[in-house]
């Protein structure tokens, strides 16, 4: 390996395992256009049967929460357990809630 | 000959293409130029061993003599071998890969896609089925001929002497004998010639997008499908061929 491929650029790549189911982000990888990822994509994520869709997009463009601001962003919603709908009775006639 | 036998060497040719130009592309795992383009080679690599197993076995059962696929694979003399001389071209740079896998792929393509109407219902469906991992291994070569050709000054001058350099093997593809007449006539397999129009046009095609031209000479060199190969090919077959000469039998 080379270090080459450092002046492409990265791409995250998502996967749709089977239809129905949302795109997941699976990881990312290196490649020179849209085109490249696309296939790299599918011969490095997808080679298990994996998926039935690709997506990639440039991981520069997406933007992130700071982990520096963890404690104000996420803290707030630990003690706040009012927010799970948890307080009904739910009737016995009703199985998967 | 009987058309059984005919069918045997020419299913040996097509097993024989794979499986030689299979084991050149795993003598990459580990060593491609990018981690993912390594995956890509690997992954075609498998294919087209995956694809020999099937001809090797079908021709194991036409043979008469008992012979598995593996038998078949590794213990024969490189005389024995008939691939042509293409695939067993060495890797080289990732040029050389690249053009030796377009030159082959885009023969192929348009020869398994004949081959899925082989009056042979075997045949027919060992096509059928490389047929689908065969188109993507020619979207992939051709996407690289195309980057590499249309790349740099470097690139481009590499991949030009890479064609220069291969071009002359691919006069074998379209090798004819009394085998491929007599399946011919069978319709088992079909005419060479109208595979070698769809293979001049794939070329002609990529290369223009590439900037990349036909050497100017007329260089042809064949051997391969009568069993004369190239002084390459010792060395693939000695790593091809090593463990099951040295442990005779042995299984994974």
């Amino acid at each position: 390996m080379t270090k080459n491929n450092q002046d492409w650029p990265l791409w995250e790549v998502f996967i749709r395992s089977k239809q129905g189911l949302n795109h997941k982000h699976v990881g990312s990888l290196r490649a020179a256009d849209s085109s490249m990822a696309i296939e790299n994509a599918r011969d490095v994520y997808t080679r298990r049967m994996e998926g039935i869709s690709i997506w990639v997009i440039p991981s520069n463009l997406i933007t992130a929460s700071d982990p520096a601001e963890e404690e104000s962003m996420f803290e707030p919603a630990t003690s706040k357990v009012y927010r799970h709908p948890t307080f009904y009775d739910v009737p016995d006639g009703i199985s998967h809630m | 000959m009987n058309l059984e036998q005919a069918l045997y060497k020419y299913v040996l040719r097509l097993g024989d293409d794979s499986l030689i130009l299979g084991q050149r592309l795993a003598e990459l795992c580990g060593h491609g130029p990018i981690l993912e383009e390594d995956i890509a080679l690997t992954n075609i690599s498998l294919d087209l061993i995956g694809q020999a197993t099937l001809f090797l076995e079908y021709a194991g059962a036409l043979g008469g003599e008992n012979k598995t696929n593996d038998d078949l694979a590794f213990l024969r003399l490189e005389k024995e071998y008939v691939n042509v001389l293409l695939v067993e071209q060495p890797n080289g740079h990732f040029g050389d890969t690249i053009m030796r896998q377009f030159l082959f792929d885009a023969f192929r393509k348009p020869l398994l896609e004949k081959l899925q109407n082989s009056s042979d219902e075997k045949l027919a469906s060992i096509a059928e089925k490389a047929l689908k991992e065969t188109k993507y291994h020619l979207k992939h070569s051709s996407e690289w001929v195309i980057r590499l050709g249309d790349g740099t000054e470097e690139s481009h001058a590499k991949i030009q002497e890479s064609l220069n350099t291969l071009y002359r093997y691919t006069h074998e593809l379209f090798y004819t004998d009394e085998v491929d007449l007599m399946l011919n006539k069978n319709n088992i397999i079909p005419n060479l010639e109208s595979i070698k129009s769809q293979w001049e046009n794939t070329i002609k095609e990529v290369l223009e997008m590439a900037n990349l031209s036909l050497p100017d000479n007329n260089w042809k060199f064949e051997g391969g499908r009568q069993g004369r190969h190239s002084e390459h090919m010792g060395y693939l077959l000695a790593d091809l061929q090593y463990m099951q000469r040295t442990y005779p039998n042995m299984e994974w």
